[in-house]
C-alpha cells in the first residue's frame, strides 16, 4: 500500500488521534523516527543556546554595559557552550547518523533498536537535567542557579568551596547521563555498520558517511568515557568528601584539565568528522563526480581518529608544562592538521573537472571549504605553543573554535538539512529561501567571526562580562554583535523554510538530486521497513551502476 | 505506487558478518576500559602523595583467596557457556551457579576488607588521597561485579525455568565476555593497588 | 583512472534544474570576500602601528620585552606561512568554482568520472608534512629559548599570588608587599613566581610576555624584561569566578631611579596622622582587619590586599575603579556597585564612621 506509512501527519490519513500519534513517537524504536527526534531536539536547543549567545553579545556591545549582571553572563557562556556541544552538536550528528546509516548500508534498522531509543531518551533527559538548574539550582543560601563554571568546569572552581549550591551538580549529572546515551548510540552505530551491511557491501564499498560515522563512534567510546570518569570523580569530591581535585589536600587542579581535555579534544573531532561525512556525500553529487581518493579519505579519517588522542594538552600550553611537553604537543597538534588538510584537497579534487551545480546544499559546502581552511590555519597558529602563549584564553581562540564549529560544522549541518530533507519528509525545501538563508548567514557569520579575531590579538580575554573602554576593543565588539543578530535572523529564515516547505514544498520523489547511494533508491520518506528486499551491491555507488549500466563503477574498483 | 520489486540484484549467498551481540559487547568493553584507565591513572598519579592519614603499606592486605575466587569464576563461566553450546543444560546450570557463588564470595571479601579498613584503620574515602582513589577504583570495579552478578542471576532464573537452551548460547556467550572483562579489570586493579601502589 | 564523457541514457528523467550561476554573482561573491579580507588586514595593520606612544593598549603585535619579541617574530613567520597556504588553497577554490561550474544548456553529459591520482595525493601529503616540520622546529626553538632561559643573578624576583579577584605582589628580596599594580625597573629582567590562593588565574600583559597560569598547589615561573618605560595593561586570562572580568593588571615600568624611589616609599612605615585617629580606630575595631593588613596597626589579614600604601596606587578593586575619594567611599560602602560578586563585603558602617575611615585610608601613602 502507501509507502508513506511513517510520514509525519499520517494520523490524518489513518484516523489516529493525536494522543496515539504522540504515543507512537514516544515509544518508537525505528531508527528513522529516532533520527527525527534527535534532530528536532537539537533544533530546539539550537534556539535556546543561540538565545544565550545573543544575550552575551548584547551585553558585550558596549564596554561597561549593564544588560545583564556578571552572574547571569557567566551562566550564559557556561550554558551556551555546554548546550551547543552536548545538546545541539551531538544530537544533530547522531540524528543524521541514525536516519541515514542504515539506509546507506541496506539495512532495515540499527543493530539494537531498543538501545537506540534508550540512548536517545537518556540524552534528552540529560538536557532536561541541565536546564532544570535554572529552576532548581538555587541550593544553599540561594547560591547559584544555572552552572557558571564554564563548559570545561575547571577545578577547583567546581569544588564545594567555590561553587556552593547545586548548579555545578546539574552540569555534572546532566552531562554524565547524556554521556551514557552517547556511548549507547556509538555502540549501536558500530554494531550496525559492522554487522548489518547488505550483501556485497564490503568495508571498502561503504559510503564515506558510513566510514566516518564508524570512526566517530569509535572515538566516542574512548573519548566521552574519560569525561564520565572525571565527572564521577567530581561527584565523589563534592558529595563524598573525596580529594581528587582538592588542592587543599594535595589534589591537583591540572589532573582535571588533563582528564577533561583528553575528552575535550577528541570531542571536537567527534563533532567535525560527521561534518566531513556530509561534505563527502554532498560535494560529489553536485560536482557530478565520485569522491576523489576514497581510500585516502578513509585512511585520513582513521588517522585523525588516532592522532586526535595525542594532542589534548595544546589546551594547556599556559599551565607551566615543561618545554619538552610543550614541544611534543606542538608537534602532534601540527601533525593532526595534515590528514585534515588533505581532505580539503580531496574535496577540491572532486570538484575539479566536474560540473558544479550551485544548489543550496552545495553553497553551504563551498562555504565550508573556505571557512574550514581559515579555521585550520588559525588552528596552526594556536598549535604553536609559543604563539599560543599570547593567543590562548583570548577572543582569538573563541573566534577560532567558532570558525570550526559554526563555519564548519553548522554550515555542513545546514547543507545536510537541505540535502536529506527531501528524503526524510518527501518535500523539497525552497531553493529561493534556502539561498536567502545561506547569504544572510554567510554575511552574519563572517561579520561576527572574522572580526572577532581582532580583539583577541589586542589582548581581550574570554569569559568576561564586560571590558574596559579605550583598549581598542569597542568597535569590534559592536560589529561582532551586529553579525550575531544577522545570523539569528538567518536561522529564523531557515526554520521558516523547514516548516513552510513541509506543508507547501514540491514533492521530492525518490531521488531529487540524481545521487548514487542506497537511500535514494527508496521512496521519500522511506517505508517503515526501508527496503522491500535487501539489495546486493557491487560498487561504492550502486545507483550509478543502475543508471549507467554500460559504465559501472564496479568495473573500475 | 512504490515498486515492491527491488531494482537491485539479490542474493546473500556467502555473506557472513560478525554477530552484533559480540560486537556490541566488545564496544562496551572498550568504553568501560577507558573509564577504568582514567581511575587507574588517578590512582597512580596520587600514589604516595597523600598529605596525611593511613598509607597503603600500613593498611592493605593482599586478598589472595578472593582474587582466586574471582579468577576461577572466569574458568567456570567459560565452561558453562561451552556446555550450553552443546546443549548440556545440566552442566551449564551447575557451572553457572558456581560462577555466581564465586563472584558473590569475591564481593563478600571486598565488603569484609572495607569494613576492616573503615572501622579498624579509619580509612574512608575522605581521609586522604589514598582513601579517595582506593575506594573509587575498587568501588567502581565492585559496582561492575555487582551488575554482572545481577545479570548472571537473571539468566540463572531463566535457566531454572527451563528457558535457556543452546539457541540462547550466543547471548550467554556475550554475557560471559562481560564477565571475563570484569575479571581482567581486577587483574589490573590488583596489580596497581596491591602490588605497585604499596 | 579515467572515463570519457558519455551521453546520458535516453529515457531517464532529468529531475534537476540546470541552475548555473551568473558571472555577476560569482564575481560579486569573490569581490565581497576579498573586500572583507582587505578590511581585516587593514584593521590588523592599524593595530600594529606602534607610534611609540607609551600607553598603546595591549596588543600582541607590539612587543616591548625580548620574550614577547621572540614570540612576535615566531608569530610573523607563522602568519606568513599560513597566509601563503591560504592564498594557494583559496585561489584553487575560487578557480575550481568558477572554471568547473555547470554551464551546459542542452545535451547534458556527466563529466569524466575520476577516482583519484596517487601522484597528486602524494604531493599534497608530502608538502604539508614538510611545512609541519619547519613550523615545529621554529616553534620548539622559541619555546626552549623562553622557558629554559637561565635566570640571571641580577634578576628582580617577584612573587605573584592570584586571588579571587585581585593580584598580590611580593618582592621578597626588597621586603615590599603591594597589590594589583606591579612596578618594574626598565631594562632589568624580572622573574615572577606564580602562585594561587584559590582558583586558577592567568597573568597576561600582552606587550611584555605570553601568559602563564596561576594554579593552586603549583608553582609556575615566568620572566620579562621590559625595554621601555610606561604603563602596560593586561588582565586575568583564566576564568576564576564571578569577577574574573575585573581582575585587571597594570605594570608600571620605571627608570631605575624612579623604581628605587617607589621601593623606598613602599618600605617606609606610614607615619600615623593624629588627625585621623578616629578613622584608624574604625579600621582596627571592625572586621576590616580580618582581611587587610596595614603596617603600624593590628591589621594583619591576608585575604584582601595590603593597604599600607593604598594611596600609592592609581586604581582600587584590581583596576575596577580609579583611586579617588568617591570611589574609595563607594567601594567600602557598597562593593557591588563597583564590582558585583567580588568577595569584599559591604561594611555597613555609619556615614560618620565611613567618612572617618576613608580620610584615614587616604593618609596611607
Amino acid at each position: 500500500m502507501s509507502s508513506d506509512a511513517i510520514a509525519i501527519g499520517s494520523a490524518r490519513e489513518t484516523g489516529q488521534s493525536w494522543l496515539e500519534t504522540l504515543h507512537e513517537w514516544v515509544t518508537t524504536v525505528d531508527h528513522k523516527r529516532l533520527g527525527i527526534l534527535y534532530i528536532v531536539y537539537a533544533l530546539f536547543f539550537l534556539a535556546v543556546a543561540g538565545s544565550e549567545a545573543m544575550i552575551m553579545r548584547i551585553q558585550l556591545m558596549y564596554p561597561h554595559n549593564g544588560f545583564v549582571s556578571p552572574q547571569v553572563f557567566n551562566r550564559m557562556f557556561t550554558m551556551h557552550g555546554t548546550t551547543m556541544v552536548f545538546f545541539v552538536g551531538i544530537p544533530f550528528l547522531f540524528g543524521f547518523a541514525n536516519y541515514i546509516v542504515p539506509l546507506m548500508i541496506g539495512a532495515r534498522d540499527m543493530a539494537f533498536p531498543r538501545l537506540n531509543a534508550f540512548s536517545f531518551w537518556l540524552t534528552a533527559f540529560g538536557g532536561f537535567v541541565l536546564y532544570f538548574s535554572f529552576l532548581g539550582g538555587s541550593g544553599l543560601y540561594g547560591a547559584g542557579s544555572a552552572p557558571d563554571v564554564g563548559w570545561w568546569a575547571y577545578a577547583p572552581l567546581t569544588s564545594r568551596a567555590f561553587s556552593p549550591g547545586h548548579s555545578t551538580d546539574y552540569w555534572t549529572i546532566g552531562l554524565l547521563v547524556s554521556g551514557f546515551g552517547s556511548i549507547g548510540t556509538a555502540i549501536n552505530i558500530i554494531a550496525t555498520i559492522l554487522c548489518m551491511r547488505c550483501p556485497g557491501m564490503k568495508l571498502g564499498r561503504m559510503p564515506l558517511l558510513v566510514w566516518m560515522n564508524l570512526v566517530m563512534s569509535g572515538m566516542v567510546l574512548i573519548a566521552i568515557t574519560p569525561l564520565s570518569a572525571a565527572q564521577i570523580m567530581l561527584c565523589v569530591d563534592r558529595y563524598l568528601g573525596g580529594h581528587f581535585f582538592d588542592t587543599q589536600a594535595g589534589g591537583s587542579a591540572t589532573l582535571w584539565m588533563h582528564f577533561f581535555w583528553i575528552f575535550g579534544h577528541p570531542e571536537v573531532y567527534i563533532l567535525i568528522i560527521p561534518a566531513f561525512a556530509f561534505m563527502s556525500e554532498i560535494v560529489p553529487v553536485f560536482s557530478r563526480k565520485p569522491i576523489f581518493g576514497y581510500p585516502v579519505m578513509v585512511g585520513a579519517t582513521v588517522c585523525i581518529g588516532f592522532l586526535s588522542l595525542s594532542v589534548w594538552a595544546h589546551h594547556m600550553f599556559t599551565i607551566g608544562m615543561s618545554s619538552y611537553s610543550n614541544a611534543f604537543f606542538t608537534l602532534t597538534t601540527l601533525a593532526v592538521g595534515i590528514p585534515t588538510g588533505i581532505k580539503i584537497f580531496n574535496w577540491l579534487g572532486t570538484m575539479w573537472g566536474g560540473k558544479i551545480q550551485f544548489k543550496t546544499p552545495m553553497l553551504f559546502c563551498i562555504a565550508f571549504l573556505f571557512q574550514f581552511l581559515i579555521a585550520g590555519l588559525t588552528g596552526i597558529m594556536l598549535g604553536s605553543a609559543a604563539f599560543n602563549w599570547q593567543l590562548s584564553g583570548s577572543y582569538f581562540v573563541v573566534a577560532h573554535f567558532h570558525y570550526t564549529l559554526v563555519g564548519g560544522l553548522v554550515f555542513a549541518i545546514f547543507g545536510a538539512f537541505y540535502f536529506w530533507y527531501p528524503k526524510i519528509t518527501g518535500k523539497m525545501l525552497s531553493e529561493r529561501v534556502g539561498k536567502l538563508h545561506f547569504w544572510l548567514f554567510f554575511v552574519g557569520f563572517h561579520l561576527t567571526f572574522d572580526l572577532m579575531h581582532i580583539p583577541g590579538l589586542l589582548g581581550m580575554p574570554r569569559r568576561i562580562y564586560t571590558y574596559e573602554p579605550g583598549r581598542g576593543w569597542d568597535l569590534w565588539n559592536l560589529l561582532v554583535s551586529i553579525g550575531a543578530f544577522i545570523q539569528a535572523i538567518a536561522t529564523l529564515v531557515f526554520v521558516a523554510n523547514l516548516i513552510f516547505s513541509y506543508f507547501k514544498g514540491a514533492k521530492a520523489g525518490n531521488d531529487p538530486w540524481d545521487a548514487w547511494t542506497l537511500e535514494w533508491s527508496v521512496s521519500s520518506p522511506p517505508p517503515a521497513y526501508n527496503f522491500a528486499s535487501i539489495p546486493k551491491v557491487s560498487s561504492r555507488r550502486p545507483l550509478w551502476d543502475l543508471k549507467h549500466p554500460e559504465d559501472q563503477d564496479s568495473r573500475y574498483e | 505506487m512504490s515498486a515492491i520489486t527491488s531494482p537491485f540484484p539479490q542474493g546473500s549467498a556467502g555473506w557472513k558478518l560478525p554477530y552484533r551481540g559480540k560486537v556490541g559487547m566488545a564496544c562496551l568493553i572498550v568504553a568501560e576500559s577507558a573509564i577504568f584507565t582514567i581511575f587507574v591513572v588517578a590512582y597512580l598519579f596520587y600514589a604516595g602523595k597523600s598529605l596525611s592519614g593511613p598509607t597503603p603499606r600500613e593498611v592493605l592486605e593482599i586478598p589472595i583467596f578472593f582474587t582466586i575466587c574471582l579468577l576461577s569464576s572466569s574458568v567456570t563461566i567459560h565452561f558453562a557457556a561451552k556446555f550450553l553450546e552443546r546443549g548440556k543444560r545440566g552442566g551449564f546450570l551447575s557451572l553457572w551457579f558456581l560462577t555466581i557463588i564465586l563472584g558473590a564470595l569475591f564481593m563478600y571479601g571486598t565488603a569484609r576488607e572495607w569494613y576492616r579498613l573503615i572501622y579498624e584503620h579509619g580509612l574512608t574515602i575522605s581521609s586522604n588521597l589514598f582513601g579517595t582513589t582506593y575506594y573509587s577504583l575498587v568501588g567502581l570495579h565492585a559496582f561492575h561485579v555487582t551488575a554482572g552478578l545481577l545479570m548472571l542471576t537473571i539468566v540463572l532464573l531463566f535457566a531454572l525455568a527451563g528457558r535457556v537452551g543452546s539457541e540462547q548460547s550466543a547471548r550467554v556467550e556475550v554475557l560471559s565476555m562481560y564477565w571475563h572483562f570484569v575479571d581482567a579489570v581486577w587483574v589490573v586493579v590488583f596489580t596497581v593497588v596491591y602490588v605497585l601502589g604499596r | 583512472m579515467h572515463r570519457t564523457d558519455r551521453e546520458k541514457k535516453k529515457g531517464q528523467p532529468s529531475m534537476r534544474q540546470r541552475d548555473t550561476m551568473e558571472w555577476g554573482l560569482v564575481a560579486s561573491r569573490v569581490i565581497g570576500i576579498l573586500v572583507l579580507l582587505a578590511g581585516i588586514c587593514l584593521a590588523a595593520g592599524l593595530c600594529n602601528a606602534s607610534s611609540g606612544s607609551e600607553n598603546q593598549g595591549p596588543n600582541i603585535f607590539d612587543p616591548r620585552s625580548p620574550n614577547a619579541k621572540s614570540i612576535y617574530q615566531l608569530s610573523s613567520f607563522v602568519l606568513v606561512i599560513t597566509g601563503l597556504i591560504f592564498v594557494v588553497v583559496f585561489g584553487l577554490l575560487v578557480y575550481v568554482v568558477v572554471k568547473f561550474r555547470d554551464r551546459t544548456r542542452d545535451a547534458w553529459r556527466e563529466p569524466a568520472q575520476v577516482y583519484g591520482s596517487t601522484q597528486i595525493e602524494l604531493a599534497w601529503t608530502v608538502i604539508p608534512i614538510l611545512i609541519v616540520v619547519v613550523l615545529f622546529l621554529t616553534t620548539a626553538r622559541v619555546i626552549h629559548g623562553i622557558q629554559d632561559a637561565p635566570k640571571p643573578p641580577q634578576a628582580l624576583s617577584v612573587t605573584v599570588i592570584g586571588h579571587q579577584f585581585w593580584w598580590e605582589f611580593r618582592y621578597p628580596e626588597l621586603g615590599v608587599v603591594t597589590a594589583n599594580e606591579l612596578h618594574l625597573p626598565v631594562g632589568k629582567p624580572a622573574y615572577l613566581k606564580l602562585l594561587s590562593a584559590d582558583t586558577d588565574h592567568s597573568f597576561w600583559i600582552p606587550q611584555l610576555a605570553g601568559k602563564t597560569d596561576l594554579i593552586p598547589n603549583r608553582v609556575n615561573e615566568m620572566w620579562m624584561e621590559p625595554e621601555q618605560t610606561g604603563t602596560f595593561l593586561g588582565q586575568c586570562a583564566q576564568y576564576c569566578g564571578t569577577q574574573h572580568a575585573k581582575m585587571l593588571l597594570r605594570v608600571a615600568v620605571e627608570s631605575p631611579e624612579d623604581f628605587d624611589a617607589w621601593v623606598r616609599t613602599q618600605k617606609a612605615t606610614s607615619i600615623p596622622d593624629e588627625k585621623e585617629s578616629a578613622g584608624k580606630h574604625v579600621f582596627e575595631s571592625t572586621s576590616c582587619v580580618n582581611c587587610h593588613a596595614v603596617g603600624g596597626t593590628n591589621g594583619t589579614g591576608r585575604f584582601g590586599p595590603d593597604l599600607t600604601h593604598l594611596m600609592s596606587r592609581k586604581t582600587i578593586a584590581a583596576g575596577a575603579a580609579r583611586n579617588t575619594h568617591e570611589n574609595l567611599r563607594l567601594w567600602i560602602e557598597s562593593p557591588d556597585a563597583i564590582k558585583p560578586g567580588s568577595l569584599m563585603p559591604a561594611m555597613k558602617l555609619s556615614d560618620a564612621d565611613l567618612d572617618a575611615l576613608v580620610r584615614y585610608l587616604e593618609t596611607l601613602q
